[in-house]
């Protein structure tokens, strides 16, 4: 084995810094699914009779449902009778501050690099900190509430703003959309709300972190973005869960809702616990995200850095609903060891000139899969529709895999649709060329793939984009040096 | 500054090199010729460090080191520099990037600090004018959608702002127009100084007549049959390689 196949083998080797536990007290659900479960959760979330009417609905549809067997992946059965629904730290009332968040919680997100104190931020991040099965801290609510911007927890918007709920949920991914939708639907647990009011620019990046931190349990957020008319949002995601042995369920579903002229650029840092250098244990992440373009003009930007889960089953789409709609799908999918990831996007064109760009960027490493899966649909009502696609894949070793399923449904003749794709090996050539410059090997690899992604990256908030270089740096760390 | 000694070495059990020995020293031009297949090439990847070769016996010191001992960036870091033949393209990496982080990395193997960047830009721009390269050159992936003469620009642009002890040119002329030629020439003339040594290596002796060896050599079957001054290259040109080729059957 020459030296090069030796620091690839090697590379992934490196340990996951987020695998640890934060010993809190924690409250569950009995483990397993039924109606009372689902009574259960709404109830502990105090919710209007109406939201338990809807969970009961999609727990009906989705008792009916089959897990979906479509994607190239290799998902061990679920048994979803053996999984907790709803497991939350320990409420100490209300926390009206910081200091009433249990102590150990702020701990972890301190060791997570996160701080929840809103002078400590970086300036101009709002956060919603979801642990579990609940929101456990929004910052900045004031300052963003001047501008008549809500952005809160699911929970609380159900309570406190349940008219947008109710007339927003379930509009863009219904609760019969998928099988995962469909779970999600019944036992969501939070998440978070924004409300982006007519002609308001949001003047700071708001951002969710997902935390898994309880055993055996799954968890299923739900987020809802509402952008009106003229509006502007830039909403982060970020995820993280412990090391276990056993696969953690994580079926969340987002919904975003852009009006007439109005702007959402949804960024997602994925990097949930991707099992151990043998496959073992990792969490499942079965996600439906879907922007709906309603209004003329509106666009939607989707950027993804992918480098976490046992296993990935993701498509952030978009529907081109209104006259000259731009729907943007940008995504790095890093796979290593054992890992599997599906994922890409879906451009329904159904407004006339619209728009969509797809650049999805895949690196495979280890004896990972990795799958581009991407559907542009041009419905006969979009004249002038406009797409362009490009997929490249770059493959650090023979063992691992790369595949491309590019769909394309074209019902309108004035549609113009592109379709590139690539699929190239770090070569020998291009390593040594960087060592005769005096870079190291593994320096080299890093620059290679970081230059793979540029384009991608590129599209991140400023923060953001530096957390997931050092991220995509650990995710290609070897043992030389 | 560089001794190879009884140097022979080989690929997928083929001899290519056969007992090839060389000196030079500091400041000294050395021009390496011959025909195709006598191993030209395969010098310069195994002094630059290439994977693959089967190394079978002799020795390289370069300034007191074991060169052969050595991995490619080690090499790099101790001042060899090699100007490819086939530049490769690396997307997404911008020129101003690459050039900061090699250069840093050299000078972070000499224990030194890394270099600030208004210093570096400077410099950048000082070695980019030295081979006529357009401004927007700094912000462009390496080698991505250049000329053929534009990649060679990039090596030899390379090599001014990395300054190594020894650059090896591996038949930098092939490929150029005469315009390029002389871009590419003038670049190495002014970097030559009484430290600094090179080998040139090329087919033609077109690319003598811009950058002026002190030394010719002929390569023939992996050895070198004939060493001169600039006269001997001239004399190739005129002649062609059969003589040569005559002269080693003989012995």
């Amino acid at each position: 084995m020459n030296e090069t196949d030796q620091i690839l083998e090697n590379i992934g080797t490196t340990e996951y810094k987020y695998g640890f536990v934060t010993d809190i007290e924690q409250e569950f659900a009995p483990k397993g699914l039924n109606e009372d479960i689902i009574r259960f959760i709404s109830e502990k979330k105090g919710e209007p009779e109406w939201m338990t009417e809807w969970r009961l609905k999609a727990y009906k549809v989705w008792s009916r449902m089959k897990a979906p067997n479509w994607a190239h992946l290799n998902l061990r059965e679920i048994d979803y009778q053996d999984i907790i629904y709803y497991a939350a730290p320990k409420p100490k009332e209300e926390k009206k501050s910081l200091d009433e968040v249990d102590p150990e919680l702020l701990k972890t997100f301190e060791k997570l690099g996160i701080s929840l104190e809103e002078q400590k931020r970086l300036s101009g991040v709002a956060m919603d900190v979801v642990v579990d099965s609940v929101s456990v801290k929004t910052t900045f609510q004031k300052t963003l509430k001047e501008k008549g911007i809500i952005f809160c927890s699911m929970s609380e918007a159900i309570r406190e703003h349940g008219d947008l709920v109710r007339q927003y949920i379930g509009s863009v991914v219904p609760a019969n959309d998928n099988f995962f939708a469909a779970l999600n639907s019944a036992v969501f647990s939070d998440g978070s709300f924004c409300y982006i009011p007519k002609g308001v620019r949001c003047p700071m990046e708001l951002s969710t972190y997902f935390r898994i931190n309880a055993a055996g349990t799954g968890q299923f957020e739900r987020t809802l973005l509402i952008c009106d008319a003229g509006g502007y949002v830039s909403y982060l995601e970020g995820c993280t869960a412990p090391s276990r042995d056993e696969n953690q369920l994580h079926a969340a579903v987002v919904e975003l809702i852009c009006m007439d002229d109005a702007e959402i650029k949804y960024s997602t840092v994925q990097n949930w616990y991707p099992g151990d250098k043998d496959g073992k244990g990792g969490v499942y992440n079965l996600v439906t995200k879907r922007g709906k373009c309603q209004g003329n003009n509106s666009k939607i930007s989707w950027t993804q850095v992918e480098t976490g889960s046992a296993i990935t089953w993701k498509y952030p789409s978009c529907l081109l609903i209104g006259d000259g709609a731009i729907g943007e799908f940008y995504s790095v999918a890093v796979t290593n060891n054992y890992q599997q990831a599906d994922t890409g996007t879906k451009m329904e064109h159904i407004g006339k000139n619209t728009t969509s760009r797809i650049v999805s960027k895949g690196i495979s490493m280890g004896k990972s899969s990795n799958s581009y899966r991407g559907l542009v649909r041009v419905h006969k009502t979009a004249d002038n529709a406009r797409n362009f696609s490009q997929c490249d894949s770059l493959l650090m070793n023979p063992s691992c895999g790369a595949h491309t399923f590019p769909y394309m449904e074209v019902h309108n003749k004035s549609a113009k649709v592109e379709h590139e794709a690539t699929t190239s090996k770090i070569g020998d050539d291009i390593l040594f060329y960087c060592q005769q410059r005096g870079l190291s090997e593994e320096q080299a690899v890093s620059m290679i793939v970081n230059g793979f992604c540029k384009e991608v990256m590129d599209n991140l908030p400023m923060e953001f984009a530096v957390e997931a270089r050092k991220l995509l740096e650990i995710s290609l760390e070897g043992s030389v040096g | 500054m560089l001794d190879i000694q009884n140097l022979k070495a080989g690929i997928n059990g083929k001899e290519i090199l056969k007992g090839l020995d060389l000196k030079i020293g500091a400041g000294e031009v050395h021009a390496i010729m011959g025909p195709n297949g006598t191993g030209k090439s395969t010098l310069g990847n195994i002094l630059s460090g290439r994977d693959g070769y089967e190394i079978t016996d002799g020795y390289v010191d370069f300034d007191g080191l074991n060169l052969l001992e050595m991995d490619p960036e080690e090499r790099a870091q101790a001042g060899l520099f090699m100007a490819f033949q086939y530049p490769v393209e690396i997307p997404g990496v911008s020129n101003a990037n690459f050039l900061k982080s090699a250069v840093n990395e050299i000078r972070k193997a000499r224990g030194e600090e890394p270099m600030p960047a208004p210093q570096f830009l400077k410099l950048l721009r000082e070695k980019m004018a030295l081979v006529e390269m357009k401004k927007d050159f700094i912000g462009r992936s390496v080698n991505v959608g250049f000329s053929g003469g534009e990649k060679k620009r990039n090596e030899i642009l390379q090599m001014a702002v990395l300054n190594p002890k020894l650059a090896i040119l591996d038949e930098t002329d092939s490929g150029l127009d005469i315009d390029a030629l002389r871009i590419v020439a003038n670049g190495v003339n002014k970097l030559r100084t009484p430290n600094n040594s090179f080998i040139v290596i090329t087919h033609y002796q077109r690319l003598l007549d811009y950058i002026v060896p002190d030394f010719v050599h002929v390569m023939y079957e992996g050895r070198i049959v004939k060493s001169g001054d600039k006269t001997l290259a001239l004399e190739l040109e005129a002649k062609g390689y059969d003589w040569i080729k005559e002269e080693f059957a003989a012995i």
